[in-house]
């Protein structure tokens, strides 16, 4: 039967719809013009520009580290939560389900706000350590569902089969749950690791004086037009690594 | 194993996202809600005592176009996602294994990229100066000194175009599911390729269609980012008000009766999609 062509072009616009605005993005990074109206030749400038400015530095470091340990910790919570989902049936795990996923389609801004509201009330000073915890608890949902959709392949017996082996529960849990659960786990990792460096909402209601992480720079650059050239460059690798971290966690969460 | 071990093992597990979820999540939407009776003090925190100065205050016909602009623009985009996405997930799904993997990951890099970035190439792509002003001037489509900037139209469109993805993934995940078979068995018995679609594949990945307009819908709802970086003064929404009470007015028990208001009104529609969802969940299990 004769399939109708109207879904693949529709898909096609669609992606390109997606993609223009990053192409013409990367292409500017490297146009002399400032604007980026018109191709006025290639140029390496914003770059070097970017190399110089310390603070996108200072703030790069700034974001890696919250996003490293915030994805470290919603790791290992969100591991257990969806190892504690996948194997027991109860009303807790009702409970428990529902509030692992309502974070996922809270709207940023209502997140913010709550934690602020908590911070300011409990007199927490914020900085760093507030901008953690709100990625974590963002971060948390999402590492869950991943791990989740892992535990949903894997075989239990195998862990039966190691106890029926002689192994102890702590042996089958080291030696065969955590290799194979390990590639789920490490995308959820990598999906957390990427949200809180993307994240821009949450992190501005929960910062403080000395924490600008790069998105908050970013969006102070956006401000300034002297700046907006070198923002193409810093997208520029920002979209580079994405494209690697997605292609990375793809992998990862593929290999069965 | 014994119940007990088991009990006790459950709550071991559960015990730790649990508490996090409930001291970071529950309590501070509990005092966003609180906090709207509070008196404010002059530092940006909340003063002693209850009051219910702050809900009279909000009690001004000013903020209704401002609530029907963000339902009306939320609505608006809610609606162009599902009717892209929807073809979109489809071809995804009927796509071989090659094609489909490569189709995810394009449509998983926009949604991973940085949200300020994605803004950011539409303020520049749209900039009196920029490459699609000068293109379409250039082509006079459009009168000279047009500006396509600081419109609620490209409040829309970078709507439309952040919140997508968002409206696909779910869609996709669903059309996964789906037996494309149905439409070819639909097509057997006379029916047209419109009405197979419109019939047999529409109800079927009518799951995949309730998350994903909850998704976009409820994102939309707390947007102020957009509307500040590429709307003009009069398309602001009501993200855009909680943000200028908490940051300019630094009016805190303001800003949270205005969240307070926008929580209640998003976790209602999301409660029921969830409970529907374990629902769900308990029949395929």
């Amino acid at each position: 039967m004769k399939r109708s062509w109207l879904p693949g072009f529709i898909t096609l616009c669609v992606i390109l719809f997606l993609f223009a605005p990053l192409v013409v993005l990367v292409v500017n990074s490297f146009n002399a013009s400032r604007f980026g109206g018109e191709w006025e030749g290639f140029t390496w400038m914003w770059y070097e520009k970017l190399w110089a400015a310390g603070e996108i530095w200072e703030s790069l470091w700034i974001t890696l580290k919250i996003a490293i340990s915030a994805s470290l910790a919603s790791m290992f919570l969100g591991t257990l939560a969806a190892y504690a989902l996948h194997r027991f049936r109860s009303g807790l795990q009702n409970v428990h389900h529902m509030l692992i996923t309502l974070p996922l389609v809270m709207p940023d801004i209502l997140m913010g706000m709550s934690l602020l509201a908590l911070f300011v009330l409990t007199g927490v000073e914020t900085g760093l350590f507030t901008i953690w915890i709100a990625h974590v608890t963002f971060c948390l949902s999402f590492v869950t569902m991943v791990v989740l959709g892992r535990l949903q392949d894997f075989d239990f017996t195998l862990l039966d089969a190691a106890r029926d082996l002689g192994a102890t529960q702590a042996q089958a849990v080291k030696k065969v749950l955590l290799p194979l659960l390990l590639p789920g786990v490490l995308a959820g990792g990598l999906l957390a690791f990427t949200l809180s460096i993307d994240d821009y909402v949450i992190t501005f209601f929960v910062s403080g004086p000395g924490t600008t992480t790069l998105p908050l720079r970013v969006a102070s650059m956006m401000k300034t037009s002297r700046s907006l050239p070198m923002i193409n460059a810093l997208s520029t690798l920002l979209i580079a690594s994405t494209f690697l971290v997605a292609v990375c966690s793809h992998r990862l969460q593929r290999r069965a | 194993m014994s119940t007990a071990s088991r009990t006790s093992r459950q709550w071991l597990l559960t015990l730790p996202s649990l508490t996090w979820l409930a001291v970071f999540f529950v309590i501070p939407a509990i005092l966003v809600i609180l906090t709207a009776f509070r008196p404010a003090d002059l530092q940006g925190g909340v003063g002693p005592g209850w009051t219910l100065d702050t809900l009279h205050e909000l009690n001004d016909p000013a903020y209704l176009p401002i609530l029907w602009r963000t339902f009306s623009l939320s609505a608006a985009t809610t609606l162009i996602c599902l009717v892209l996405g929807l073809p979109v997930a489809f071809q995804m799904a009927r796509a071989g294994q090659r094609l489909r993997q490569v189709l995810l990951l394009l449509v998983i890099i926009p949604f991973l990229s940085n949200f300020l970035i994605r803004i950011f190439a539409w303020k520049s792509l749209l900039h009196p100066e920029g490459p699609l002003t000068k293109l379409l001037i250039g082509l006079q489509l459009i009168p000279e000194n047009t500006v396509l900037l600081h419109h609620s139209g490209t409040v829309l469109l970078v709507l439309v175009y952040t919140q997508l993805p968002f409206a696909i993934l779910p869609l996709y995940a669903a059309a996964e599911k789906f037996d494309m078979g149905l439409l070819d068995a639909a097509r057997d018995l006379g029916a047209g390729p419109w009405r197979a679609f419109a019939k047999v594949f529409v109800p079927g990945v009518r799951r995949g269609l309730i998350s994903a307009a909850v998704m976009v819908f409820v994102c939309c709802l707390g947007q102020y980012v957009i509307p500040q970086m590429v709307g003009g003064a009069s398309d602001e929404m009501l993200g855009s008000k909680i943000a200028q009470r908490v940051f300019s007015d630094r009016n805190l028990p303001h800003a949270s009766a205005l969240a307070g208001g926008l929580m209640l009104a998003v976790l209602v529609p999301m409660l029921i999609v969830v409970l529907w969802q374990q629902f769900g969940r308990k029949e395929e299990s």
